[in-house]
């Protein structure tokens, strides 16, 4: 029988994992539609862009507030350190967010395009994800200190850290990697021979910088917190495991068939590297703070949480599988038929 | 200057909480209105109301946009400017956050796909039926947070123990003595306003414009369900208050100016205090105060007096509670006033100063929920979870918050400025009467 903890945690960390899928596709399409915009190829895809992304950008928000909600309340502690060490750059994602989610409604749903819309729309997605990965970074420890009772952030720590920045390197590119596979795939589901072609070069070439930041990612971390690194080693085989599907993710996509299989071993891909460093980074939350043992909710809360997520899932399930089929294996919808 | 986080973390909490409110109230109250519309439209087979549906539908995607995400930022806010209440309290009220996510959730997906699939069923009720979860997660959303701040003004669910919660229960303290009457009030005081501010776009439409039928049936409907929508909430008014006599009589005293303890106690109106802390200018219906707090006009009203003085609310949220009264009365009374004219064929129910302050009731509205929030927030001072933790305890450290502060009143000034100009542009240059002509070709322009 697991402990509620673990279980708080892997629920957390699968809710964190749907959000880096989701929001990955999201902020990339974001980006991607403006690049399209300025090489004067928007005509091509956007419109391809824009029918997926309708339906599901305010899903993809809840996914991400679902795992910060849920973090605060199974680890209550983690409002209070992250909470007195983030508030300025955690109020920037907020603002950012906000430029992002509503401009993209004033975008897609008012009458009139806007360049300044679009310009902010890319610009977010990728500032989004690096200004989040900063949270991940904190967590490996000796950013956060707290002396005296008081809470503070290491600023110029953080900002000469190698291992920091090549956090913000890795989910940047793995957001463009991420999203552009995706669109591979939904273009050929939607039979769209010339934004297959576009989208399918975005996918190769940003595959390279992707596993290149994986590997710099990984000897950072070595240097900066070598429990956590000798905990992956000991999981050695779920990064093995990631790399083959990252194999052949690119064989399927390079040899131009089967591009959902090639989209489900990029979802494996990240699922085996993200478990991995997770798995290797328990038992702590926030190295040396939280702890997922020392600093869980009350018992009755945490079993009182699960069973609502069961319950929630048994609601959310069906209802995302409708959404699915409806937008995105609803082959006359994404070939805009409908 | 040193900076008072403490008022500034406050100020930051209230800016972002005033700002989502608004649109948190349509989020929560629209999506009904345009399930009754379309529902309406189904059963009688009338183009008009499925087109109100449809273009209320478009409307209310804009400023959900804008909700959900102020909602995210008073999410994380919670956690980023007040920790230590987070820390504490995240034990106990954990739950219906996670639960309220869990509505959103469910209200995200199916407006996603009610949005999209206007025109893909044959039967036009399967779409009515996709509005429902959109309804039942709004209205959820709303409930599982009510419970959050029901819990700070009345916690309940634990025992308290060397500073910390414990032997939590998590549904006691989500069932707390504040629950019931707020959750009524909140919801009820919603759909009234959405309704008022429907009405209010309707009644516009008419003094600009000719009154065409879909403009009039607009209003007639959203004026029928604010009227019910009043009365239900005059009701639950009224249980608020006689929760707040039992539980929370600080607040209602201070509301009320009712210092002493007395019996047939006075409702007072307005006025101001002079000097010597007497009410002066005021309008005063005797006993009127007694019954509101227990249904008899004799009964016995505790007063502020009984309160330690460094435990007591601050006077101003008088004006606050008055105003918030009076405005659901106007709401009441002018509804209903329509729906009379209405019936007696030889009054005019489209008369310009009647449609005036039909249009008055929308904005009106929404400022009565802001009152409200404001009077039900500082009748809580100086606690956070009331009788547990003050607000000065809870607050963060961080010396940033007033830069904070700016950056978001900045925010939400580009936020709200753009919603209204992507709204006005997205209705001025497509009137309802061409889209009713492309939508439905059978219906002729002259018969409008």
């Amino acid at each position: 029988m697991m402990s509620y903890e673990i279980i708080g945690i892997t629920v957390l960390w699968f809710f964190l994992y749907g959000y880096l899928i989701v929001a990955s596709i999201d902020f990339g399409a974001g980006f991607f539609a403006y690049y399209a915009k300025i090489t004067k190829k928007d005509h091509i895809i956007n419109q391809l862009i824009s029918r997926y992304l309708s339906p599901v950008w305010e899903v993809t928000n809840v996914f991400f507030v679902f795992f910060f909600v849920g973090l605060v309340g199974f680890f209550p502690d983690t409002a209070y350190y992250y909470g007195t060490a983030l508030l300025i750059p955690g109020s920037i994602a907020i603002i950012l967010l906000a430029i992002r989610g509503s401009f993209y409604a004033f975008e897609n749903y008012g009458s009139k395009r806007s360049n300044l819309y679009m310009f902010l729309y890319g610009a977010t997605g990728l500032l989004i994800p690096a200004s989040l990965s900063i949270a991940l970074t904190l967590s490996e420890g000796g950013f956060i200190i707290e002396t005296n009772g008081t809470v503070s952030l290491r600023v110029t720590e953080l900002l000469t850290s190698p291992y920091s920045w090549s956090v913000v390197f890795l989910a940047i590119v793995s957001v463009l990697y991420i999203s552009s596979t995706f669109l591979t795939f939904y273009a050929a589901r939607a039979n769209d021979k010339p934004a297959l072609k576009i989208v399918r070069g975005y996918a190769l070439f940003w595959s390279v910088p992707t596993i290149i930041a994986s590997l710099t990612t990984f000897i950072a971390l070595s240097q900066h917190n070598e429990r956590h690194y000798e905990n992956m080693l000991d999981l050695w085989w779920m990064f093995g495991l990631s790399v083959g599907f990252f194999m052949i993710a690119m064989l399927l996509i390079f040899q131009e068939k089967h591009y959902g299989l090639a989209f489900i071993s990029v979802m494996l891909q990240f699922f085996f590297a993200f478990f991995g460093y997770g798995k290797g980074h328990l038992p702590y939350i926030l190295d040396p703070y939280i702890t997922i043992y020392e600093n869980a909710t009350q018992e009755s809360m945490g079993i009182a949480l699960i069973v609502a997520f069961i319950a929630g899932l048994c609601l959310l399930v069906p209802s995302l599988i409708l959404l699915m089929k409806m937008f995105l294996f609803d082959a006359d919808y994404v070939k805009g038929k409908k | 200057m040193e900076m008072d986080t403490v008022l500034m973390s406050r100020l930051l909490t209230a800016l972002t909480l005033g700002f989502h409110i608004i649109f948190a109230t349509i989020g929560v109250g629209v999506p009904l209105m345009i399930s009754i519309a379309e529902f309406v439209g189904i059963r009688k087979k009338d183009p008009h109301y499925r087109m109100l549906a449809r273009r209320w539908a478009r409307g209310f995607v804009i400023t959900v946009a804008v909700g959900v995400v102020t909602g995210t930022a008073i999410g994380l806010q919670l956690s980023l400017i007040w920790p230590n209440f987070m820390q504490v309290a995240g034990n106990v009220i954990a739950l219906p956050l996670f639960m309220e996510v869990f509505a959103f959730f469910f209200e995200a997906i199916f407006l996603g796909i009610y949005l999209y699939t206007w025109d893909r069923f044959k039967k036009p009720i399967i779409h009515w039926l996709l509005s429902i979860p959109i309804v039942i997660g709004g209205g959820l959303s709303a409930v599982f947070i009510t419970t959050v701040n029901a819990f700070m003004n009345t916690p309940d669910g634990f025992t308290f123990e060397n500073g910390t919660f414990a032997a939590v229960n998590p549904i006691a303290a989500m069932l707390n003595p504040a629950t019931a009457s707020k959750v009524f009030h909140v919801l009820s005081s919603a759909y009234l306003t959405c309704a008022a501010l429907l009405a209010a776009i309707a009644a516009f439409m008419i003094l600009k414009k000719k009154a065409s039928a879909y403009h009039k049936k607009a209003l007639k409907l959203t004026l029928t369900v604010t009227f019910i929508f009043a009365a239900i909430n005059l009701l639950a008014g009224d249980t608020s208050a006689k929760f707040l006599a039992e539980h929370q009589p600080e607040k209602l005293a201070a509301a009320e100016w009712h210092f002493e303890t007395e019996e047939g106690a006075d409702l007072i109106l307005f006025g101001w205090l002079n000097e010597d802390k007497e009410t002066v200018g005021e309008i005063r219906i005797p006993n009127a105060l007694s019954f509101l707090a227990h249904g008899d006009f004799n009964s016995v009203v505790t007063g502020l007096e009984e309160t330690p003085e460094e435990e007591r609310p601050p006077l101003w949220i008088h004006y606050m509670f008055d105003l918030m009264v009076v405005i659901g009365m106007f709401l009441l009374g002018i509804s209903f006033f329509y729906l009379l004219v209405s019936k007696v064929k030889k009054w005019n129910e489209h008369n310009k100063w009647l449609l005036w302050s039909i249009f008055l009731s929308g904005p009106l509205a929404f400022l009565a929920i802001e009152f409200g929030w404001i009077y039900a927030e500082e009748g809580r001072q100086p606690w956070i979870i009331r009788g547990y933790m003050t607000v000065e305890e809870a607050a963060t450290s961080s010396p940033y918050v007033g830069l904070m502060f700016l950056l978001f009143l900045g925010l939400y000034i580009v936020l709200g400025t753009l919603c209204i100009i992507t709204l006005r542009k997205m209705f001025h240059n497509n009137p309802a009467e061409e889209e009713l002509e492309k939508q439905y070709p059978t219906i002729k322009k002259s018969q409008e």
